[in-house]
């Protein structure tokens, strides 16, 4: 039971990772300020969503694995509204970058 | 090396840095981020011997780690200080630097009134 | 070289990498955000080593309130009319070789250190049932050296009255000038009403959770004054001005609940700042509740700054 808990952690956190690289490596090479804020959602939404549930099994008790869960939402509410702002920011000042 | 001493030469790395930045930047804002680096290494040292000191159960020394969260506090507040200092420098004559008084005349280093 | 040990050299790598970004960056846009991320990750490296307390304090007041302090400032900066000359090479080149310095003997410092490190945990770990605290580091802050935090808040309201002294004379006792949204849009107004109740309760759990584990006073206390700017920022709530009364029994209550406390300790224990046993967990709560409050009023004016006009009757 604890291997097959542990076999879950691993892959769910290295499919986490996995989008973490494929997010920053849109943010190093996307052309402008848009599409480099479309490429952190995948960071944000998927990634982390990843990384938590796969270390829902690793937590001890209820309360950890709510903290945990609302922790993802937190950083996904906030990740969308930043999103947002820059994205008017951008679109305010006229630039392309 | 233990993770201990690892984190301490990066701690001796940073105030290097921190003091290179404090001098060599002219512009104030620079300076303060850079004093904020030297400080944020010294309490990084503060923090290595804490680790250091583990025992009895303890992960680490809490007295050295009650300082560093003291330190942080008041680091904090001596950049507010600084910050507010010069926002009104910067209202009062227009300069993001700080010049020595013997050189104003020159009226080169961006003045404006 | 174990698994563990990898992660924290690449760790230390990307901080230095960082940092030594933040020291050569052009503008001083891209230095702040830098520092926001040197921060957060000096944040990871206190958890590496242990400091769970302390890795709370960096990412809440160094990581969050001080970049936005910054942020506040490189806004309102006009830029001068020439461009700012650089320090000359040889300046450089000095300021290079003396840093060098200073790096190697911290470094040989770090090196030479005695095996058996010298360490006042197992004295802290024996009293600390006597304090009725579970939290080593709550215990040292409040109970084995709470002189220290005591003159911290006091070096904070000072700070504070530093600040306010910058307001030119038709201003004072005004409205601090933190820039503020003129016209908000919808998305901030939603988030400064969703995150401010969150903020609370994370505030509050966190300084209540402080004494048995990692957290405490200051951390919750930034919580608190975070949200309370987001609300000013989007306009929610009006900049109060420096001279209202609630303002200043606010900032006060912390300090002073503190010194009562430590005073009386000369009737009902054995010296300033003793706790008799018995009532020493509920008195550090009372003290730790009023500085949280203190702290999060403290910080938030710190970051607005000096007040610049007077308030709208």
């Amino acid at each position: 039971m604890r291997l097959a808990l542990d076999i879950i952690t691993v892959v769910l956190v290295s499919a986490g990772g996995f989008f973490f690289m494929a997010g920053t490596i849109g943010l190093l090479r996307f052309p402008d300020t848009l599409t480099r804020l479309h490429a952190l959602t995948k960071v944000d939404n998927l990634g982390l969503g990843l990384i938590v549930f796969g270390l829902l099994p690793q937590v001890e008790s209820r309360l950890g694995a709510l903290k945990l869960i609302a922790i993802w939402l937190l950083v996904q509410m906030s990740g969308a509204i930043v999103s947002q702002l820059i994205a008017q920011a951008v679109r305010r000042s006229g630039r392309q970058t | 090396m233990s993770s201990a001493a690892l984190f301490g030469y990066c701690g001796a790395v940073l105030v290097g840095l921190g003091l290179y930045g404090l001098i060599t930047r002219a512009e104030v804002l620079r300076k303060i981020l850079s004093f904020n680096v030297l400080g944020s290494g010294v309490f990084l040292l503060f923090g290595v011997f804490a680790r250091r000191g583990a025992a009895a159960g303890l992960g680490a020394d809490p007295v050295p780690q009650a300082l560093v969260i003291t330190g942080i506090v008041v680091a904090f507040s001596a950049t507010a200080l600084a910050v507010a200092l010069l926002v009104r420098l910067n209202k009062e004559t227009g300069q993001i630097i700080v010049t020595p008084d013997d050189s104003e005349e020159s009226g080169e280093q961006g003045a404006t009134r | 070289m174990t698994l563990i040990f990898a992660c924290e050299v690449v760790l230390a790598g990307l901080l230095l990498a960082i940092a030594t970004w933040t020291i050569v960056a052009r503008t001083a846009f891209a230095a702040i955000v830098l520092f926001m991320v040197y921060g957060l990750l000096l944040a990871i490296v206190w958890v590496a080593l242990s400091a769970v307390d302390v890795a709370l304090t960096e990412a809440a007041i160094g990581g969050g309130v001080t970049s936005m302090l910054l942020m506040g400032a490189a806004t309102r900066l006009r830029a001068p009319k020439t461009p700012v000359a650089d320090v000359g090479l040889p300046l450089k080149i000095a300021a290079g070789l003396l840093c060098a310095l200073v790096t190697t003997v911290l470094g040989a410092v770090v090196f030479f250190l005695p095996d058996v490190a010298p360490t006042l945990a197992p004295l802290a770990k024996d009293n600390l049932a006597a304090s009725g605290l579970g939290n080593p580091v709550a215990a040292v802050l409040f109970v084995f050296r709470a002189l220290d935090t005591l003159l911290e808040k006091v070096v904070l309201l000072l700070a504070l009255v530093g600040v306010w002294s910058l307001a030119s004379d038709e201003a004072w006792g005004g409205v601090p000038g933190l820039p503020v949204y003129a016209r908000p849009g919808p998305i901030l107004v939603f988030l400064a009403q969703i995150l401010p109740p969150i903020g609370i309760i994370v505030g509050i759990y966190m300084f209540w959770a402080g004494a048995t584990q990692p957290g405490g006073a200051f951390q919750g206390g930034t919580i608190l004054a975070a949200v309370w700017l987001l609300t000013m920022m989007a306009r929610l709530q009006d900049l109060p001005a420096i001279n209202a009364r609630w303002l200043r029994l606010l900032l006060v209550v912390g300090p002073t609940a503190f010194l009562a406390i430590g005073l009386a300790g000369f009737f009902i224990a054995d010296s300033f700042l003793a706790y008799p046993p018995g009532i020493a967990k509920p008195l550090i709560i009372v003290v730790e509740a009023t500085l949280t409050l203190s702290i999060g009023v403290t910080l938030a004016l710190l970051v607005a700054g000096p007040p610049e006009r007077l308030p709208q009757r």
